[in-house]
């Protein structure tokens, strides 16, 4: 990896100035940071919307003061929902694509920009307009169906449903676009060397992201704008009442909506796989195998929608059938586990805060994924289906995988973005706190669960008090570990001392220009001559 | 794709953006990237198809009925009209690409024209149902149009969500046209470049062909 840079001082942050020039750039690695601020921003309302669902549960309603912040049932569904619909469509979806994709992608393979980079501003300005939309509802006229709009619930309640799918409809339009861009970007503008076996993981991690993309979020798209259909003019499609089935609408919403949490985690793999080799200053274990898992999930991630479905009336036999392809999803996620594991072995391991983060992230996707087997299992599933186990489960592979990614991969290249470096005791404390939070709120949930709590009600037993008590106080935990997260990253960018070129000694082509990058990201074309992880 | 004015010096060729090596590669990724998106446009209309296909079978009567109160000649007429437009859609880009500028704007012009003609007959069909009272879903009196089926509604459900989705594709691809039009007259495009022209002439294409699936499923089946 031949490179240097030749002129310093001009970078992308200084290379226009105003804000009219952020709002109209074409650059990636700006739209990258737009995308930072206001993704940011989403997943700061809807943690404050979690913890006040925390809050809601900490005690049963009988009990006075406390247990009663969501005044009732109505106030605590559409809490609910918005949590649920901002922290999926707004944060972790695009989270780890559109922020660091979008930055790194390029710098990854050694091209200038995106393929498309007008297309990629329009991408941000669709993804605000689908969140503006969205937003919108919460002012005048709140939903209440929960992210997924089930029919036929959604058709009947009298609330903005339309205009929050026309919402979700545009930012998965933001989404396609975003992933268009990114396999094109793959297949026409990498560096001369640069083949697709020595491209770095997390670029094969998008590149298999942005195929799911492309093929799972127009049918989402054609089932929100039929309900939305449903609702103005009662074409009939999902509505029993005229011969139509609301099952269906589960059918397509998963078709979608299942490959779309591997959307969500399989860029967070690949963060973690950039991670666990540069801090073990060793070669990663099983690259080829690694990268290819990446599509196998992809791949299987479309067949098994069902298992969403067990309980639903579907028959027994495409039970059985969603059941045991769901389980084949563990064969490639085993894969790349079982790679990190064998890199770590005999690794020089600096325990520096990215890579804090991605032992985190094992730890609780180990977890996530292994209940994940427990609920593919359909005689488990029946038992579990719709409690707390469920939601622990998801909670562990979305937040406890894909958040400790963003932030473990945000920490890691932050020194690139802006040049400065962050304060290292404080994204440790950060660690530590979101870390043991994470387990205190989410981990009495199994056994709540397990105990039948059931999932979406805003009351509860005395019986499961205790355990409710503890996942509440742990949702304060994370809470502060994300204060000092932000306190260190808002203290790194203002008087962070100046990060050189490549402060961790990666080997991967972006850290071979300048910190911040030069507007058109490399002074000279790089020549590739090796694979991404030449470390010993 | 225009040019980019800040690229930082060698030598730049008319049409490559700064972030291209070759007019190429340019070219290369731009016909790739409108595949791509119309790999999503007919995945979108895939399901919709989908949910056709399992209501057809479940309720095959009444999709007959349904079909029956359709005029098959209009649809048929439309279907001769954008066949064509696609014609002319296809030969703007050869005229592009030998530099007659003149002949590619009347060629795009005609396309235009026949995406309207083709809208034309479709507000007369639309316009003829809400007369007769063929709305969708619950909106269609069962009693007052004299349905043999009770959810008949449902077909007409499909009918209008499926046309409309498509009408709409042939009204954007109108403006994409229009758009093309003025840049043809402009000068923007010629034999050394002419990636828009043909990029839209894809997604007019593929619009054609999403048109040439839905007349025979709508208007013929039964």
């Amino acid at each position: 990896m031949a490179t240097k840079s030749a002129h310093h001082g001009d970078n992308y942050i200084n290379f226009e100035k105003g804000l009219w020039s952020w709002l109209t750039t074409v650059d990636h690695k700006r739209i990258g940071l737009m995308y930072m601020i206001s993704v940011m921003f989403f997943f700061f309302v809807g943690g404050v919307m979690a913890l006040l669902l925390r809050l809601e549960l900490f005690a049963p309603n009988a009990t006075a003061n406390v247990g009663q912040v969501l005044k009732n049932g109505d106030v605590y569904n559409q809490v609910l929902t918005y949590h649920g619909a901002i922290m999926v469509f707004m944060v972790i979806v695009p989270g780890i694509p559109a922020i660091l994709g979008n930055f790194f992608l390029p710098l990854h393979l050694g091209a200038k920009d995106v393929a498309f980079p007008k297309i990629n501003l329009l991408s941000w300005y669709c993804f605000m307009a689908g969140a503006a939309l969205a937003i919108l509802t919460f002012f005048f006229n709140k939903i209440d169906t929960g992210w997924t709009f089930y029919t036929p619930y959604s058709i009947r309640t009298g609330t903005a449903t339309v205009l929050m799918v026309l919402g979700a409809f545009v930012m998965g339009m933001s989404s396609v676009l975003t992933g268009l861009n990114f396999i094109v970007t793959v297949h026409k503008l990498r560096a001369p060397g640069m083949t697709m076996h020595r491209m770095p993981l997390f670029v094969w991690a998008l590149y298999s992201t942005a195929i799911l993309q492309m093929l799972a979020t127009p049918v989402l798209a054609i089932t929100l704008l039929l309900l939305a259909a449903e609702k103005l003019f009662g074409v009939g499609i999902f509505d029993p009442a005229l011969g139509g089935d609301p099952v269906l609408f589960q059918h397509f919403f998963w078709f979608y909506s299942h490959p779309a949490v591997y959307i969500m985690i399989i860029p967070a793999m690949g963060v973690v796989s950039e991670l666990i080799t540069t801090f073990s200053r060793k070669v990663i274990f099983g690259y080829t195998a690694i990268a290819y898992s990446s599509l196998g999930i992809a791949a299987v991630s479309f067949f098994v929608w069902g298992h969403h479905m067990f309980v639903s009336g579907q028959s027994e036999t495409a039970g059985i059938l969603f059941s045991f392809i769901t389980m084949l999803v563990g064969v490639p996620t085993a894969i790349k586990m079982f790679n990190w594991v064998a890199t770590l072995y005999k690794g020089s391991i600096s325990f520096d805060s990215p890579m804090l983060f991605a032992l985190g992230f094992l730890f609780l996707f180990a977890i996530g994924g292994v209940t994940g087997i427990m609920l593919a299992t359909l005689p488990i599933d029946v038992h579990f289906h719709d409690t707390y186990f469920v939601v622990a489960h998801f909670h562990y592979v979305m937040v406890g995988g894909t958040l400790m990614a963003l932030m473990g991969g945000f920490y890691y290249w932050f020194p690139k973005m802006f040049g400065k470096m962050f304060n290292e005791n404080l994204a440790r404390l950060s660690f530590v706190f979101i870390f043991i939070g994470f387990n205190v709120t989410f981990f009495p949930q199994f056994i709540l669960g397990a105990m039948g709590m059931p999932r979406r009600y805003f009351d509860y037993i005395p019986a499961y008090e205790t355990l409710n008590k503890v996942s509440t106080v742990g949702s304060w935990l994370i809470l502060t570990g994300f204060l000092f997260g932000l306190y260190a990253i808002v203290q790194g960018i203002r008087k962070g001392p100046k990060a050189s070129m490549n402060p961790w000694n990666s080997k991967t082509l972006e850290w071979q220009t300048s910190s911040p990058p030069p507007h058109d990201n490399f002074a000279v074309e790089p020549i590739v001559t090796a694979g991404p992880y030449e470390y010993r | 794709m225009s040019t980019d004015s800040t690229t930082h010096g060698g030598v730049r060729s008319a049409h490559v953006s700064h972030h291209f090596k070759t007019a190429e590669q340019e070219y290369d990724s731009g016909k790739q990237g409108i595949w791509l998106f119309m790999v999503t446009e007919i995945l979108m209309f895939g399901a919709i198809l989908v949910g056709y296909a399992i209501f057809h079978n479940i309720y095959p009567e009444m999709f007959a009925e349904g079909a029956k109160t359709l005029d098959w000649r209009m649809g048929f007429v439309n279907t001769l009209v954008l066949i064509f437009s696609s014609f002319t859609m296809a030969i703007s880009i050869s005229y592009v690409q030998r530099n007659e500028q003149k002949k590619a704007a009347i060629a795009l012009a005609t396309t235009i024209l026949c995406g309207a003609i083709f809208m034309c007959i479709k507000y007369f069909e639309y316009s003829h149902k809400f007369h007769l009272g063929l709305y969708p879903g619950r909106f269609l009196d069962v009693a007052k149009v004299g349905a043999e089926h009770a959810n008949l509604g449902m077909y007409f459900g499909f009918y209008y969500c499926m046309t409309g989705l498509h009408g709409l594709h042939v009204l954007i691809g109108m403006g994409l046209i229009a758009w093309l039009l003025i840049r043809t007259i402009r000068g923007d495009f010629h034999s050394q470049y002419w990636i828009p022209v043909e990029g839209v002439g894809i997604f007019w294409h593929i619009v054609d062909l999403i048109w040439i699936f839905l007349f025979p499923l709508l208007y013929l089946v039964g």
